[in-house]
């Protein structure tokens, strides 16, 4: 049945399906047995649904309806084509494995009811789908809303605590100022004909200056939501507090719509690009993505480290979008889609490591309650699932072969390599040293993976209590199993993707590199020509166990497998325990002294005479007190000078609105 | 490409290369031993210009150089720092890496800079002139940098220097008179800072330039 | 197919060269520091006794070492068995090489790295962790500065697969390029950085509060060190095989050209022992920097290999 339907039909089949189960939730609003043993494995089902849909949906051409709601006279436009469908299957992935972690995962507390939970975690993923389904500037900004509303409860479900209150309510500010911005890059782009629907957006020819106003627009609107610097300050703020499955669905899924919502607007509505739109977003991206990673390295908390990572996956998939406008911009057809190909690609990756690394802390989380990484360690140990599958998505985070984070990276560095050859000489030689900064940031992140695995799962217990810290139960671990099975996948066999990515790439720059790509067998990527350069993941990853395994066995034979267990022995040192290990505070310590001025850094250093010595260190953004402080203090002076107006006084307010009206009256004629 | 560009190119890239290396010095005296080895590279491609072109009169050019930039200078700016007993690191004032990232700027600009006029000239080694502009951006950064009175002087000779190579490399050289007349100013300018140094330093107790903000009207 | 099974059987060749003869490059490197130091020195087939010393030995674990620390040692060895089949050395048609190009040759090295790194932070002693940290921040500086050097011989040969560059730069007319002299310069600050030698760490200290690499290996003992030591033995000697490779592949044998075999052996011999000596002469003449004072050396080969880049550009040279 479900191969005779429309894709586009079953996306909005999916879509009442979740709103279904969410509104079931509410039937039997306390039973935790019924919402997470029942509702929550069927909206996995939705997950794995939508990926069949967007396998189908990819290589299909574009399909739309008219849905016969909204307001009268004002239906909402809906229309699956390749992007879209990309974006759904992205999610339908990271969904089925989440879905089936919160499985375990929500439990009786503090905060919202379960039942409540279940209907605003299926109204957001609902809520998601349509906003990558939406046609028309309505539907679509309804959509974002509902997400960002949704997701703001779910941020703030353990709404008790002050911090995560104040956290949620930074979020919902930032998304509404970028919801603003939105709007206004709808209202550019309809170009004055009052018709709001994609379709006559892609009409509608715009000068170079409202086209430059439009993007701008979405860069700022859409950047909001994906956390690009200077706009980020939310995302490390909103993820650590949020339940665990939202933090990965708002990292993994969440942010992508941005994404999307970036190259829709840039590629199919716009109709023409400028290459220096290309260069800022190049120059933002890496930016971002060394800011991200920076802060990344020196943070104690483990969802914020997770959150600062995300900051900067987003920062090189911004990285790529700029690179494919340049290339775009600049007639190069083949380099553009060669780029566009590795930012879908690492968009998706991102949604499959980053959802596994958020549940794996949910999972640490709820094992021990603690989350701060120093008082952490030696969780391999108690939880082999959790560390194993935490492990896969650290390297695959870190872009290390043969994973999928190096094949994204890899596919996006061929395209910087082959950038000589642009027509303007500054980018001819500037291109090539941001692919250095890229690299930069890569290599830091395997330094913050190395990093956050090492403490979590390495090393000596840091409290006593952790060795009693469990592992985590059959549906959380098929969850997670699921994820990192998709990371390895992902990164084993990238040419199944890039040919279904051609479908994407082909109406977006008018190339696909898949069929030139895939000419050398499906075991082997040639982006460009073989003879430029060729990757072969699956080669890869039986190499590294054909040796590896050659080598144990050899070993074996050849000398002897004798073990003895012993202390360790620490240079001699007879007395080490669990607090003389490297801290979080001290993996940073190195990226704070040579990125210092990235830091606003205090210190509190212990004097020999102290009766109570302690010592504290925090690095903090000066991002906000360059920016978003002195924003607020002028947004505090300005609702004081406005307060001016206000008394209390009923026959003040009367008066103003007489005079306003006596005004109007007098010059509007 | 013929060989003899090849060695152009070759001597240029290697200009730069000592350009950067002064930038980057942390200590007067390898500053002077950069200096000299820049004037001796400038000598040789002199020699290089002549002898692809048939110019005999860069010969001369070439000796007076290697004379001049490559010993007598450097001798007296290394008898000076004797005399001033100024061994010690520069001070800079910005940090090193992040002047060697103006410095690769600078290098991205002025071979932007060049692109125009290399597309027009017609001479064997249009490619050069990107780095003689460097070369005299990146001298002038060195100045800029630094706070003692020495390093600024050396920056101040390596940006004739850069002017030297440009005009050796793309147009075959001044006419003898202008060189030889830029030659006795240097040298003459030379001597003069020497004097000025030890006047500076008599004055002030110091060689560091920031004492000469005390010198203007309140 | 012949032709496969030809290429098949060089890169079985040139990778167990690799693999045996690492060690001696490792004790060739060592005797030469001796010399230049006024040492008569061990020999230069000590690595050899070393490690099979090592392999004899029972090993030695402590008590909370987990999975990730005993497969290290065979990852990291793994790992650099594939990439001694990615680099070509005699020869330039290698079976493998279309698996990987150079950009995954870097990837194999940090997977190799990052194995490491965990298993020194296993057993959660002080000097692991600070070993790993230390290690993990040298090689995410060094890793820009090495794409930055590939970058100069990957824009003259317009590919970024070794085998092709080596192709492109063995077998054509001569021509000075100065953009690889630059690169060059960078790649030995880089090689020095990856390989933990003077400047930056000391491979034959254990002055705890000065060692990078020799930190992390610290709990390590029998054949596990022997398969670390072994595996840094062929990092050391791919790297002087890559800087071989890119910037003096002059004598390298085409693809297919069976009989020159031996005389190319013997050209590549002499090139390592010349890197060896080299390498032995730079680790005298400097002495160990600070290790925040790395970040600067790093710096600057960052910045050679973007001038080597830019020189190319403008230059065409």
């Amino acid at each position: 049945m479900i191969l005779t339907t429309a894709p586009i039909d079953i996306v909005v089949g999916v879509v009442l399906y979740w709103i279904g189960i969410g509104l079931a939730g509410l039937v039997r609003p306390l039973s935790l047995r019924f919402i997470s043993r029942v509702l929550f494995p069927l909206g996995a089902m939705g997950g794995l649904v939508l990926m069949a849909a967007a396998l189908l949906g990819i290589p299909a051409a574009p399909a739309t309806r008219v849905l016969p709601l909204g307001l009268p006279d004002l239906p909402f436009h809906i229309r699956l084509d390749a992007l879209s469908a990309f974006f759904i299957g992205l999610l339908g992935v990271a969904v089925v494995g989440i879905s089936l972690f919160s499985t375990g995962y929500f439990r009786r507390g503090q905060g919202t009811a379960p039942g409540l939970l279940c209907l605003q975690y299926h109204l957001f993923l609902a809520a998601m789908v349509t906003v990558l389904l939406a046609d028309d500037a309505y539907l679509f900004m309804v959509a974002w809303e509902t997400m960002a509303i949704t997701s703001y409860f779910l941020v703030t479900s353990s709404h008790k605590i002050p911090e995560i209150r104040s956290a949620g309510f930074l979020y919902l500010l930032i998304a509404h100022i970028g919801a603003i911005a939105i709007l206004l890059c709808f209202g550019v782009l309809q170009g004055g004909r009052g018709d709001y629907t994609f379709a006559a957006m892609r009409e509608s020819e715009l000068s170079a200056f409202w086209s430059s106003a439009a993007f701008m627009l979405a860069l700022f609107g859409f950047g909001a939501k994906a956390g690009i610097l200077p706009l980020h300050v939310w995302l490390p703020e909103a993820h650590p507090a949020a339940p665990s499955p939202i933090s990965a669905l708002m990292s993994g899924v969440m942010l992508k719509t941005a994404i999307y919502g970036m190259l829709r607007v840039t590629f199919d509505l716009l109709q023409t690009q400028l290459w220096w739109w290309g260069a800022l977003a190049l120059a933002l991206g890496l930016l971002t993505a060394v800011f991200g990673v920076m802060f990344a390295a020196v943070q104690t908390d483990m969802k914020r480290l997770l959150a600062y990572s995300s900051i900067e996956n987003i920062g090189v998939i911004l990285a790529g979008i700029g690179l494919t406008i340049i290339f775009h911009a600049y007639g190069n057809p083949h380099l553009a889609a060669l780029s566009l190909v590795a930012t879908l690609y690492h968009s998706l990756n991102h949604a499959c490591f980053k959802s596994l690394l958020f549940l794996a802390t949910g999972s640490v989380l709820h094992a021990t309650h603690e989350r701060s990484l120093g008082k952490l360690g030696g969780l391999i140990r108690n939880m082999p699932w959790v560390a194993v599958t935490a492990l896969i998505g650290s390297l695959a985070i870190a872009g290390l072969p043969p994973l999928n984070g190096f094949v994204s990276e890899w596919l996006l560095l061929q395209a910087f390599l082959f950038s000589p050859g642009l027509a303007n000489p500054y980018l001819n030689m500037l291109v090539p040293v941001a692919a250095a900064a890229l690299v930069l940031a890569a290599a830091l992140s395997g330094y913050v993976m190395v990093k956050f695995y090492g403490v979590i799962f390495l090393g000596q217990y840091r409290e006593a209590r952790l060795a009693e810290a469990r592992d985590e139960g059959p549906w959380a671990r098929a969850g997670l199993v699921w994820l990192s099975a998709a990371c390895v996948l992902l990164g084993v066999l990238p040419v199944g993707v890039i040919l279904l990515l051609d479908h994407v790439t082909l109406p977006l720059v008018n190339f696909a590199i898949g069929t030139s790509a895939a000419r050398t067998g499906w075991l082997l990527i040639a982006p460009v020509s073989p003879e430029r350069a060729s990757y072969g993941p699956l080669l890869f990853l039986l190499g590294i166990t054909g040796t590896v395994l050659l080598t144990f066995a050899l070993v074996r034979r050849l000398y002897h497998g004798r073990v003895r267990r012993g202390d360790a022995w620490d240079c001699g040192f007879p007395a080490q325990n669990a607090r003389m290990q490297d801290t979080a505070e001290g993996f940073g310590q190195p990226i704070k002294q040579i990125f210092e001025p990235f830091f606003r850094i205090r210190r509190h250093l212990p004097s020999p005479f102290d009766a109570q010595p302690f010592y504290s260190a925090t690095s903090e953004d000066r991002l906000w007190y360059w920016l978003y402080l002195p924003v607020a203090r002028l947004n505090e002076r300005l609702a004081a000078w406005i307060g001016i107006l206000q008394h209390g006084r009923i026959y003040l307010y009367l008066l103003y609105s007489f005079v306003t009206l006596l005004a109007l009256l007098m010059f509007v004629r | 490409m013929p060989f003899s560009a090849q060695l152009i190119n070759l001597m240029a890239a290697l200009l730069l290369l000592i350009a950067f290396a002064m930038l980057s010095q942390r200590r007067i005296l390898s500053l002077i031993y950069l200096f000299a080895w820049q004037g001796a590279v400038l000598a040789a491609n002199s020699v290089i210009v002549a002898w692809s072109t048939g110019q005999t009169h860069l010969y001369y050019s070439a000796l007076l150089t290697l004379a001049l930039k490559a010993i007598i200078l450097p001798w007296i700016l290394h008898r000076l720092i004797i005399r001033l007993n100024i061994k010690w690191d520069v001070e800079t004032l910005i940090n090193i890496p992040t002047t060697m990232l103006v410095g690769i700027a600078l290098v991205v600009i002025s071979f932007n800079l060049a692109l125009p006029v290399t597309q027009l000239a017609g001479t064997i080694t249009r490619g050069t002139l990107g780095i003689a502009i460097a070369m005299v951006l990146l001298s002038f950064l060195m100045m800029i940098t630094r706070r003692k009175a020495v390093p600024q002087v050396i920056g101040f000779l390596a940006m004739e220097n850069g002017l030297f190579f440009a005009a050796t490399s793309t147009t075959y050289g001044m006419p003898m008179v202008v060189e030889l007349g830029i030659a006795l100013d240097v040298l003459v300018g030379m001597l003069i800072l020497g004097i000025f140094f030890f006047q500076v330093r008599e004055a002030f107790d110091s060689l560091d330039l920031k004492h000469m903000e005390k010198l203007r009207e309140e | 197919m012949p032709e496969f099974i030809e290429a098949f059987l060089s890169q079985l060749a040139q990778t167990l060269l690799v693999v045996t003869f690492a060690p001696l490059m490792l004790g060739w490197v060592s005797q030469c520091r001796a010399w230049l130091q006024n040492r008569s020195g061990p020999g230069v087939l000590q690595p050899y006794r070393v490690l099979h010393k090592l392999f004899h030995k029972d090993a030695l674990l402590a008590r909370n070492a987990s999975a990730i620390f005993r497969s290290a040692p065979y990852i990291q060895f793994g790992c650099m068995v594939l990439a001694a089949s990615i680099v070509p050395v005699v020869e330039t048609s290698l079976a493998f090489s279309p698996a990987a190009d150079v950009i995954a040759l870097v990837g194999l090295f940090a997977l190799a790295r990052v194995f490491s790194s965990l298993a020194a932070m296993d057993i959660g002693t002080a000097f692991g962790s600070l070993g790993a940290r230390r290690e993990m921040l040298i090689a995410s500086l060094s890793e820009p500065a090495l794409l930055m050097v590939f970058f100069t011989p990957l824009l003259i040969a317009q590919s970024s697969s070794l085998t092709t560059i080596v192709d492109a730069l063995a077998h054509r007319e001569f021509a000075i390029y100065p953009s690889l002299a630059f690169a060059a310069v960078a790649f030995v600050m880089v090689l020095l950085a990856e390989n933990a030698r003077i400047p930056i760490d000391n491979p034959s200290t254990h002055l705890e509060l000065t060692m990078i690499h020799e930190a992390m290996i610290l709990e390590y003992s029998a054949r596990h060190l022997a398969l670390i030591e072994w595996a840094t033995a062929i990092k050391l000697m791919l790297y002087c095989a890559i800087g071989i490779a890119l910037f003096m592949p002059w004598g390298m044998v085409e693809a297919g050209k069976w009989p020159m075999f031996p005389i190319a052996a013997g050209i590549l011999v002499a090139k390592l022992a010349l890197a060896g000596a080299g390498l032995a002469v730079l680790e005298t003449v400097s002495a160990k920097m600070r290790i925040f004072r790395a970040p600067e050396f790093l710096g600057m080969a960052f910045l050679f290999a973007v001038l080597g880049m830019l020189t190319r550009q403008l230059l065409g040279a």
